[in-house]
C-alpha cells in the first residue's frame, strides 16, 4: 500500500544508493525544509481561509466568494496584497530588532514542526524528548512578541507585548501541566512512544476523568498561549488597536500572521497527538472488525481530521466568546487552572500507579 | 473643552512623569471610539489613572447654522447629531417649533412619530448591543444586531425614503403618510425581534465572561450620576428615575401602558440591562400602537412660512441615550435667534472619567461601550 511512510523510506534508500550517507542526510534536510516551508504556505492559506469561512457560517455570512471557486483564492489574493505593500519601519522603532521579530515569532512555529508525526513513522525528527521540546520552542515565541513589541516605539505595540508576555509564560505552566498527565500514562516523552501507546484506545478514552480535565485545560491554556480569542489580549483590537503588530505592515505583518495560523495548527496538532492518538485510528478494545475497519483510513487522513476538528474548536471559542480582562486572564491561570492542574497530576499519578487506565 | 495647550503638553513621551505614569492618545482614529472621540489616557501600568476627553474633530457648528435656517430647515440638521436616533431629534424640534406655533396636530400624526421613535430606539439599541459586544471582544453578536437592525432600516426606507438621516417629522406632524406595508411590515419585524431576542441573552449576556467583565466596572452612584448630568440608561442604570416619556410625557406617551426600567446595579452590567430591558418595552409600545393607529390627516395645516412668536421655547424628549433637548430663543423672524441643543451623549461623557478611574484598559472600553456614545451627537 502507498503511504507516506513508504515514500519516504524510497527516497532515503534511493538516496543513500546514489550518494554517500552525509550527502544522502543534506540532501534529506533540504527536501524536509522545502516541505516545512511548502507545509507552511498550505496552512496559511487552507487555515485563514477556514477561518474566514468558520467565522462567516457563525455569523450569518456568506464569506470569501469572489475569488476562485468559493472564494479559495481568496487568501492567495490577499497575501499577493501583504507581499506588494510597503514594509514600512516607523522612525524611532529599534530598526534591528523590529525587523528581527517577526523572523523570530516564525522560525519558532517552524521549529515545533519537527517533531510531529504527520502520519504513520512520518516523522521529521523522533526526538526522545519531544514533549518537552515543544513545551520549550513554544515559549520562543514570545521572546519574538516582545521584541516586537519593544521595538516598535509604540505604547499599544508595548501593552499588547507585556500582555503577550505576562499570558504565554503563565499559560505555559498550565499547558505543561496536561501534557505531563500524558507522560506519566505512557511513561516516555518520546512522541512515537505516546502514539503508540494509544494503540488500543486513545488517552482522552483511556486516562479516566483526569485525561479529560487535562484536555480541556490543554485547550484553554492553548488557545491563550497562541493568542487567540478569548485570549487575544496582546492584539486586542478593540482596546489596544493590533496590539504588539501594530506598526507591522506588508510581509512582516504577513508572518506574523501565519506564525499565528501555524501556532493553531501545531498545538492543535500536539492535541491531537497527545489526547487523541495522532494518526492512530479509532480502536476500540478488542474489536477486531471494528478495529480493521478503521485501519483502512490512511493514518494521514485520521491525523488531518484530528487536527482540524481540534481547530475548528479553537475557532468556535472565538467567534463565540468576549475577551477576557488582563487581571481576569491571570487569575484564570494562576488561582483556578493551575492548582485544578496540580491536583489533577496528582490524581493521573494515582491512577497511572493503581493500574486503573485502560 | 480646550484649554490652552494642553494636548501639547499631554502628547506621549513628554509627561511621562515622574510618577511613571505613560499618557496614550486613544483616538480620534481607533476602533473602540466609534467616531472620532480623541481620549488622552494616563496609565500606570495597566490601570487607569485619567481620563479626558478632547473634543472637536467632528464640531459642525450646528447650532450656529441653524441660527440662518428657517424652522423648516433646522430639523434636518439634527438627523446629522445623534444620527442613531434621528428621527427622536427631528421629533422633538418639530415638537419645539409646534409649542411655539401651538399647533396641534393630528392624532394619526401623533401614533405614527411614537412609532417611529420606537422602532428608532430598538434599531438604536440593537446597533449598541452589537458594537457593545464588539468592544468586549466578541465579534459575531455584532452581525446578529445587524440582521434585525436590517429589517427596522427597511421599514424607514419604505415609510421615509431613507435608511439613516430620515426627516421625516416635519412641524404638524409628518412628511408623508405612511407606506401602505407599514403595518404588515412591522408586525412581521415585532414577530422576528420577538423570537430572536432571546439569541441575545444566549450569546451574550449569559456568558460568564461578558459578566465578568461588565460587572462591578464603571461604577457610578446615583448621586454622581445626577451631578454629571447623566441620563437615559446611563443614569437609570444608576437607579436614578429619569425617563422623559414617563416624567413628562410628550404626544401620546401618558396613554400608553410600559415601564421606565430602573437598575440599581450602578455598573455597566446594570446599564445593559437597563438597554436590553427597554427593547423588550419598546416592542411592548409599538404592538399597542400598531394596529390602532387613526385615520385621519398625517399633517396639521400650516403656513408655508412659519414664524414664532418672540419668546424661548425649550422641549425634551427621551432618545436612545438619554434626555435630548432643543431651546429655541426667538425674535419673531423666520430664523431662530438663537438655539441651544441639550445632546445626551455630552453630558454622559463627562461621567466617564469618574466611571473609568483606577479599572484596566480594557474596562475603559467597556465603559464607553455601556455609555454608548455616538461622537456626533457630543460635538454638534
Amino acid at each position: 500500500m502507498l503511504s507516506l511512510e513508504t515514500i519516504t523510506n524510497n527516497v532515503h534508500d534511493w538516496l543513500n544508493n546514489h550518494v554517500s550517507s552525509t550527502w544522502a542526510t543534506i540532501i534529506e534536510m533540504l527536501i524536509v525544509g522545502l516541505l516545512v516551508i511548502g507545509l507552511f504556505a498550505m496552512l496559511g492559506l487552507i487555515l485563514v481561509l477556514m477561518e474566514r469561512k468558520v467565522s462567516a457560517f457563525m455569523q450569518i455570512r456568506v464569506g470569501p466568494n469572489r475569488v476562485g471557486f468559493k472564494g479559495s483564492l481568496q487568501t492567495l489574493a490577499d497575501t499577493l496584497k501583504l507581499v506588494l505593500k510597503e514594509g514600512l519601519t516607523p522612525k524611532g522603532a529599534d530598526k534591528f530588532l523590529f525587523n528581527l521579530a517577526p523572523y523570530v515569532v516564525m522560525c519558532a512555529a517552524m521549529l515545533i514542526l519537527a517533531p510531529i508525526a504527520f502520519a504513520k513513522n512520518f516523522q521529521i525528527w523522533d526526538i526522545n524528548i519531544g514533549v518537552l521540546y515543544i513545551s520549550a520552542i513554544s515559549s520562543i515565541s514570545v521572546i519574538g512578541i516582545l521584541m516586537a513589541g519593544w521595538a516598535s516605539n509604540n505604547k499599544y505595540s508595548l501593552l499588547g507585548a507585556m500582555r503577550s508576555g505576562a499570558q504565554i509564560v503563565s499559560y505555559e505552566l498550565s499547558a505543561g501541566f496536561s501534557v505531563l498527565c500524558i507522560v506519566i500514562l505512557t511513561g516516555s516523552l518520546q512522541i512515537s512512544d505516546i502514539i503508540n501507546a494509544q494503540q488500543n484506545g486513545w488517552f482522552i478514552f483511556k486516562g479516566h476523568i483526569p485525561a479529560i480535565i487535562s484536555f480541556i485545560i490543554f485547550i484553554i491554556a492553548v488557545t491563550a498561549e497562541t493568542n487567540r480569542a478569548p485570549f487575544d489580549l496582546a492584539e486586542a483590537e478593540s482596546e489596544l488597536t493590533a496590539g504588539f503588530h501594530t506598526e507591522y505592515s506588508g510581509m512582516k505583518f504577513a508572518l506574523f500572521f501565519l506564525a499565528e495560523y501555524v501556532n493553531i495548527f501545531v498545538v492543535c496538532a500536539i492535541g491531537a497527538i497527545l489526547f487523541f492518538g495522532g494518526w492512530m485510528p479509532l480502536h476500540i478494545g478488542n474489536w477486531q472488525g471494528f478495529n480493521q475497519v478503521m485501519d483502512y483510513i490512511p493514518s494521514s487522513l485520521w491525523f488531518i481530521l484530528k487536527v482540524f476538528g481540534l481547530i475548528f474548536l479553537i475557532m468556535w471559542f472565538r467567534w463565540t466568546f468576549p475577551r477576557l480582562r488582563v487581571d481576569q486572564l491571570l487569575n484564570l491561570e494562576w488561582k483556578y487552572l493551575l492548582p485544578l492542574s496540580l491536583v489533577n497530576l496528582l490524581l493521573m499519578t494515582v491512577v497511572a500507579i493503581m493500574g486503573w487506565h485502560f | 473643552m480646550y484649554r490652552t495647550t494642553d494636548i501639547l503638553t499631554n502628547t506621549p513621551n513628554t509627561s511621562l512623569g515622574e510618577a511613571g505614569y505613560m499618557v496614550i492618545n486613544v483616538g480620534p482614529q481607533h476602533p473602540a471610539t466609534h467616531g472620532v472621540l480623541h481620549l488622552v489616557i494616563t496609565l500606570s501600568g495597566e490601570t487607569i489613572i485619567n481620563v479626558e476627553p478632547h473634543l472637536g474633530y467632528i464640531h459642525r457648528s450646528i447650532e450656529k447654522m441653524c441660527e440662518s435656517l428657517t424652522y423648516r430647515q433646522f430639523i434636518y440638521t439634527t438627523s446629522r447629531m445623534d444620527y442613531l436616533s434621528s428621527h427622536i431629534n427631528n421629533h422633538c424640534c418639530a415638537l419645539s417649533v409646534e409649542k411655539g406655533l401651538q399647533i396641534e396636530i393630528p392624532d394619526r400624526a401623533k401614533y405614527i412619530r411614537i412609532i417611529l421613535d420606537e422602532l428608532t430606539r430598538l434599531a438604536s439599541h440593537q446597533l449598541w448591543w452589537g458594537a457593545m459586544a464588539m468592544d468586549i471582544g466578541a465579534i459575531t453578536p455584532f452581525f446578529y444586531a445587524f440582521r434585525e437592525r436590517e429589517m427596522i432600516n427597511d421599514i424607514m426606507e419604505e415609510t421615509c425614503g431613507a435608511r439613516l438621516t430620515m426627516n421625516y417629522m416635519v412641524p404638524g406632524g409628518v412628511m408623508y403618510d405612511l407606506h401602505p406595508n407599514f403595518q404588515k411590515k412591522v408586525k412581521e419585524f415585532i414577530a422576528f425581534f420577538k423570537s430572536k431576542i432571546n439569541e441575545y441573552d444566549e450569546i451574550l449576556t449569559g456568558n460568564i465572561i461578558f459578566q465578568n467583565r461588565m460587572k462591578g466596572v464603571g461604577i457610578i452612584s446615583k448621586e454622581d450620576a445626577i451631578s454629571y448630568g447623566c441620563t437615559g440608561p446611563t443614569a437609570r442604570g444608576s437607579g436614578v428615575s429619569c425617563d422623559v416619556r414617563k416624567l413628562y410625557p410628550y404626544e401620546i406617551y401618558s396613554s400608553i401602558e410600559f415601564d421606565e426600567i430602573i437598575n440599581n446595579g450602578c455598573d455597566s452590567f446594570a446599564r445593559y440591562e437597563v438597554r436590553m430591558q427597554e427593547m423588550k418595552q419598546s416592542l411592548k409600545i409599538i404592538e399597542q400602537l400598531i394596529d390602532n393607529i387613526p385615520e385621519g390627516d398625517f399633517q396639521a395645516k400650516t403656513k408655508t412660512v412659519l414664524k414664532l412668536p418672540k419668546g424661548e421655547f425649550y422641549t425634551r424628549v427621551e432618545t436612545a441615550r438619554g434626555e435630548f433637548g432643543v431651546y429655541i430663543v426667538s425674535e419673531g423672524g423666520t430664523t431662530p435667534y438663537r438655539i441651544k441643543f441639550r445632546s445626551p451623549g455630552f453630558s454622559n461623557l463627562s461621567a466617564l472619567n469618574h466611571m473609568a478611574k483606577g479599572n484596566k484598559i480594557g474596562d475603559l472600553v467597556a465603559i464607553m461601550g455601556s455609555i454608548d456614545l455616538v461622537i456626533p451627537d457630543i460635538d454638534r
